[in-house]
């Protein structure tokens, strides 16, 4: 079941918000120079950087470590195993991104742009559920747990 | 300059709302799913298509296919290792981008440059 758990904001301190907007919008200009230099061919594959990733991945791990501190246990395994979940959620997304990609990539030159940017919003988040939702069911068989 | 001022400003404020949302999303599992949300792709292809036309966005799309691809083999890779080893999340993280660039650069030259 997916739910919503506001408190879990209160985790991160402003300090990683501020890393996290400075990387972002890093990579989205790095993204546009180099498309500029090199051409759109190059630069279209920096619009499938990892610019989130790395950053999401170690805050996690941090998190769980913390919360396994203040109960006096050495949270290192918990936390890079979180991170390793995580990561397998990222590689279900990335599929979705392909679709994304295809959407943008045949919708734009035949289509109204904006519309096209909203469809290819769209299936990147109905392929992305879909997905993990089959990803989730296959676990759930093995008995895993998953939070 | 203002250009990049604008793409740094709408690419920071994109990545930091799905990094937003990926933190109160549980399970863990599908949180991850927004480590690879289009966060780049949105904030810079509405200028890209304003600003060079639709025709040199649609080739960014083309290749952000092979970009995406990419991606995955490397959160496969970063995945594996982090279930597998003791190694921590940011090393795993930052070490296997090269991964990344290897398997999309390869598919770019493979796929789009020979055939051009």
């Amino acid at each position: 079941m997916i739910e919503l758990k506001l408190s879990s904001i209160k985790d991160s301190r402003p300090r990683e918000y501020i890393i996290r907007f400075v990387f972002g919008g890093v990579c989205t200009v790095l993204a546009g120079l180099v498309a500029k230099k090199y051409g759109p061919g190059v630069g279209g594959l920096f619009l499938a950087f990892p610019a989130i990733f790395p950053a999401g991945a170690s805050l996690i791990e941090s998190h769980e470590k913390k919360r396994k501190a203040k109960i006096g246990y050495d949270g290192t395994t918990r936390g890079r195993l979180a991170a390793s979940v995580e990561s397998s959620g990222t590689s279900i997304g990335c599929l979705a991104l392909v679709g994304f990609a295809l959407v943008v990539w045949l919708g734009v030159p035949h289509a109204n742009a904006f519309t096209v940017m909203v469809a290819a919003a769209a299936v990147w988040l109905l392929l992305a559920a879909t997905l993990w939702a089959a990803y989730r069911h296959r676990i759930f068989h093995r008995s895993t747990p998953d939070s | 300059m203002s250009d990049l001022v604008l793409r740094f400003l709408i690419g920071g404020m994109v990545v930091s709302l799905f990094a937003l949302i990926s933190d109160v999303l549980r399970p863990r599992s599908f949180a991850g799913i927004f480590g690879a949300a289009p966060s780049i792709a949105l904030a810079t292809l509405g200028l890209t298509i304003v600003k060079e036309g639709p025709q040199y966005a649609s080739i960014e799309a083309r290749s952000m296919v092979l970009g995406a691809i990419g991606f995955l083999v490397y959160a496969i890779c970063v995945c594996r290792l982090l279930a597998r080893s003791s190694t921590a999340a940011l090393v795993a993280t930052v070490g296997l981008l090269p991964v990344w660039a290897a398997v999309s650069f390869s598919l770019w030259f493979l796929l789009v440059r020979s055939s051009s």
